[in-house]
């Protein structure tokens, strides 16, 4: 039997040491005494460490990655028994290498426990630390002091992020189980136990009003507070003293809040809801216009769409212009910029138009439908065709914005616009290139919608598509230059 | 400072997580964030105390019913300069009673007015003082674009509340705010942290724009509105806006409280069965249709949304633990994503029994039922027409409020 007397203050390396001898002359866990000093008693001498001659021969211990984050937290621990675990583990991990992702078993559940509890008293660490200010810069800097109760032993393993934190000013926290200080140069954490002088802070006061005030009475919850800030550490806080008497007077606070009946609103009100009325409505744009419609259309509220899309995505182009395109519906990106043809259907359709050459800025460009309709799927949406009924609510603007354009030729982008401006339900296929007259001296040409082409799965058959598109184009082009 | 923190307790949220890593040792200020925030203290009512959560001023010229801080309220009114604001951050955060500021503010003479306020502060926090905690700032929906371009540098998470899930709901009870022009200010946010998420052509470098993205908060229980369409209303601001988080408060009585809202105590279970449900569509895969679909518009109060799910839905269980995929066993109640992780990971070497399961965290009281395991099969536990009975929680006494 090898009796190996530890410190077992959180310091990991002296079980590394002793535990890669005792590994690499092959003792069994059963053979090895892990000792923690407090345990043997104070005055008690304690004996040297009963360490087996190193071996030249012996092969080399080695652990996976992942051992060594899990052991450095479990040697954090209290557990008296912790050692014994983690050379067990050690042992075992020699003949079954992946040992450690087998999370069911009994040792491994073990110690990933003992390591959780180690990192979830570090993390309470940095949210429970509360410093208090010293009197008296020191070359500069301010001078903090904090006393902190920790259950295991982590003040060295959390220092570092409170230097992280903290860089301008000095810093002492000081614990039974060990003490870290910061004086902008070097970080020096000590295990031995620190001394709580008592310091006070006047700002703790303040501290106290914010605490008092941010609770809402109406909404008591005593054990979810406890589960996460536990009374072990209530001592240090500043704020902890409150909680009794806050948690006394909450019911007759809200019993009071209830039985105030509402009172009459204080004079101000009424002036600010005089001045709001006495503002005038923003100038209009000249009725008849584009502008006037796109202003008017912007509070659409003829179909249901509207409260779930962001915003009216209205035309745009020039009144004048002797061609108008039309499309089905705006898309996400559409919708977010409030313009028509911005999102990936819109670069399609560019890269067509500039083959067939013509410049987008001379065209009137909308969409059948306004808003944008769609079905959320976790972060994206979903398109969605616009239905008969919300086809025909967004006609009634379609029509105004024919009306005051006076195209010479429309072209409908897909079936859903060839339906809103002709009524005509049969299928594109066979209206596809061919013009329609319609009333008013109007030509009507239906080609696909540019989004089609990036559903096409085959690339041989989007090119091929995409160069009809284009031909497309260029009739219209050649049509619009000949109605003169 | 007891008018302006009791004012802000009604905003829900408290993160400080989601934001980039950062520090404070190169530049030698003060402050750092570390990806997952730190909760410093908890009030008694349950909530945790992360962020310095503060009103610059809670004079308001808007009316909104369910705010305390509304225009025909007599609250006492205050206001901080933004000189305070600052220097009250900064000593808090020495003391390490905070993880950084959440600062919001009624609305006085203009939104671009209370914007500017609003930015000064955050700018001074990171320009003058070398402030690299948290920033939360609350966005005003008609300000500038430019204010907003600059507090998204400053701040690390900006936020536009809707506070109610339905246009009707928000023209009855706030009559100021214009439903549309929220979304249009959360869809600009969106085109704006997207297009500063794109590298550059020449130093692939991304821009830092609000890093830990926007959220919002609706209030539950102030109109009718049911459970189905909030999930529903946030399901489609996730979608279109991005947003990281929504947050849900039960509408809570407020001082001196408007006659057109009920004074009740708040409905703090719904409040739970909501967030529960929030996070069914966000991380286990299922669909807003899908959880509301046999609730007649409520999220049952009595259990929780997956429980409630899973027993209308007996056909697809028992799962096999050994054998289901991710999927799978995402739906089985009482596994959470990292038992799930941690099955997927065990089961390589080893067939599960019920005594693994157990040591992976897992309640077997509530799992048993749902699951085969090595050695465990249900016996038609699944069939049993009591089976609801076992998950009941137990009578208590109604209490008078």
């Amino acid at each position: 039997m090898h009796t190996i007397p530890l410190l077992g203050r959180g310091d990991f390396s002296e079980w590394r040491d002793a535990a890669r001898a005792l590994a690499a002359a092959g003792i069994s866990p059963r053979d090895v005494d892990w000792r923690i000093q407090g345990d043997i008693g104070l005055f008690e001498a304690s004996a040297p460490p009963d360490l087996p001659a190193p071996d030249a021969a012996a092969p080399p211990v080695v652990v996976p990655p992942s051992f060594l984050p899990l052991a450095e937290a479990v040697a954090c621990h209290t557990e008296p028994g912790r050692f014994h675990l983690l050379y067990r583990l050690l042992w075992r991990l020699q003949s079954d290498r992946r040992l450690l992702e087998l999370t069911s078993d009994k040792d491994v559940a073990w110690a990933r426990l003992l390591a959780r509890n180690v990192a979830r008293d570090s993390h309470k660490m940095t949210a429970f630390v509360r410093f208090k200010e010293i009197a008296g810069e020191a070359g500069g800097r301010r001078r903090f002091f904090a006393w902190f109760e920790p259950t295991h032993f982590v003040v060295a393993r959390t220092a570092p992020f409170f230097r992280r934190r903290f860089a301008d000013m000095d810093w002492i926290i000081a614990t039974p189980k060990g003490t870290a200080s910061w004086d902008g140069e070097a970080l020096i954490a000590d295990t031995r136990p620190g001394d709580d002088p008592g310091h006070g802070d006047p700002t703790d006061e303040l501290w106290r009003t914010y605490y008092a005030s941010i609770f809402n009475p109406a909404r008591l919850k005593i054990r979810a507070m406890q589960a996460e800030m536990p009374k072990k550490y209530w001592r240090n806080l500043p704020e902890a003293a409150l909680i009794p008497e806050l948690i006394a007077n909450a019911e007759a606070n809200v019993r009071a809040m209830a039985e105030r009946a509402a009172s009459d609103p204080p004079a101000f009100h009424y002036r600010l809801k005089e001045a709001a009325q006495a503002i005038a409505e923003p100038g209009l744009a000249e009725a008849g216009t584009l502008e006037a419609l796109r202003a008017e259309a912007r509070h659409c509220t003829r179909c249901p769409l509207h409260c779930t899309a962001t915003q009216t995505v209205f035309g745009e182009g020039p009144q004048d212009a002797r061609l108008m395109m039309v499309g089905e519906q705006p898309g996400d990106q559409e919708d977010l910029s409030g313009r028509p043809f911005v999102g990936p259907a819109g670069r399609v359709f560019d890269a067509a138009l500039k083959e067939a050459s013509i410049a987008r800025d001379t065209l009137y460009l909308t969409n059948a439908v306004k808003h944008f309709k769609y079905e959320p799927r976790g972060k994206r949406r979903i398109h969605q065709k616009p239905n008969q009924g919300e086809i025909q609510h967004c006609r009634w603007w379609l029509a105004r914005e024919v009306e005051l354009v006076k195209p010479k030729l429309i072209v409908a982008l897909g079936a859903t616009a060839i339906y809103a401006l002709s009524g005509e339900r049969t299928p594109l296929s066979q209206l596809r290139s061919r013009p329609i007259a319609m009333q008013g001296n109007v030509v009507l040409y239906p080609t696909i919608h540019p989004s089609f082409l990036l559903r096409l799965p085959d690339k041989a058959e989007r090119q091929r598509q995409h160069a009809l598109f284009v031909e497309d184009l260029r009739s219209v082009r050649a049509l619009v230059s000949s109605a003169g | 400072m007891a008018i302006l923190a009791d004012a802000a307790k009604y905003d829900a949220s408290c993160a400080s997580s989601g934001t980039e890593k950062r520090d404070s040792l190169r530049s030698n200020g003060l402050g750092s964030t570390e990806g997952a925030g730190i909760c410093h203290a908890y009030a008694p009512d349950g909530r945790c105390i992360s962020l310095l959560k503060i009103l610059l001023t809670n004079f308001c010229i808007f009316d909104c019913a369910y705010c305390i801080n509304r225009s025909s309220s007599n609250v006492e009114r205050a206001r901080f300069t933004p000189d305070e604001v600052v220097w009250l951050t900064l000593e808090f955060y020495r003391r390490n009673y905070i993880e950084g500021l959440f600062l919001s503010s009624g609305i006085i003479r203009s939104s671009d007015h209370t914007m500017g306020e609003m930015v000064r502060v955050a700018r001074d926090l990171r320009t003058v003082h070398g402030f690299r905690g948290y920033i939360h700032l609350k966005s005003i929906p008609d300000a500038a674009p430019e204010l907003i371009e600059e507090a998204g540098l400053y701040a690390d998470r900006l936020s536009l509340n809707i506070e109610l899930p339905t246009d009707a709901g928000i023209g009855r009870l706030a009559p100021e705010k214009r439903p549309d022009g929220i979304r249009r200010a959360m869809g600009d946010l969106r085109r704006k942290i997207e297009a500063a998420d794109e590298p550059t052509l020449q130093t692939r470098r991304r821009k830092r724009f609000v890093p830990g993205g926007q959220s919002t908060q609706m209030i539950v229980g102030a109109d009718g509105a049911d459970d189905a369409t909030i999930l529903r209303t946030s399901a489609r601001l996730y979608g279109s806006y991005g947003l990281k988080r929504v947050y849900y408060s039960a509408f809570s009585p407020i001082p001196d409280a408007s006659r057109a809202l009920p004074l009740i105590k708040p409905p703090l279970v719904r409040e739970h069965r909501l967030y529960q449900a929030d996070w069914l569509y966000r991380f286990y895969g299922f669909g807003v249709d899908e959880i509301t679909a046999s609730i007649g518009g409520m999220l049952d109060l009595d259990m929780d949304p997956k429980l409630a799910w899973a027993l209308t839905h007996r056909q697809t269980f028992p799962v096999n633990v050994n054998r289901a995929e991710r999927e799978t066993l995402l739906r089985v109640p009482g596994f959470g994503l990292k038992t799930v992780d941690a099955i997927l990971s065990s089961r390589r070497f080893r067939r599960l029994r019920l005594e693994d399961l157990a040591r992976l965290g897992v309640s077997l009281r509530k799992v048993r039922a749902f699951i085969e395991a090595e050695g465990w099969t249900p016996r038609r536990l699944a069939d049993r027409a009591d089976l609801k009975t076992l998950f009941a929680p137990k009578p208590e006494q109604l209490s008078l409020l």
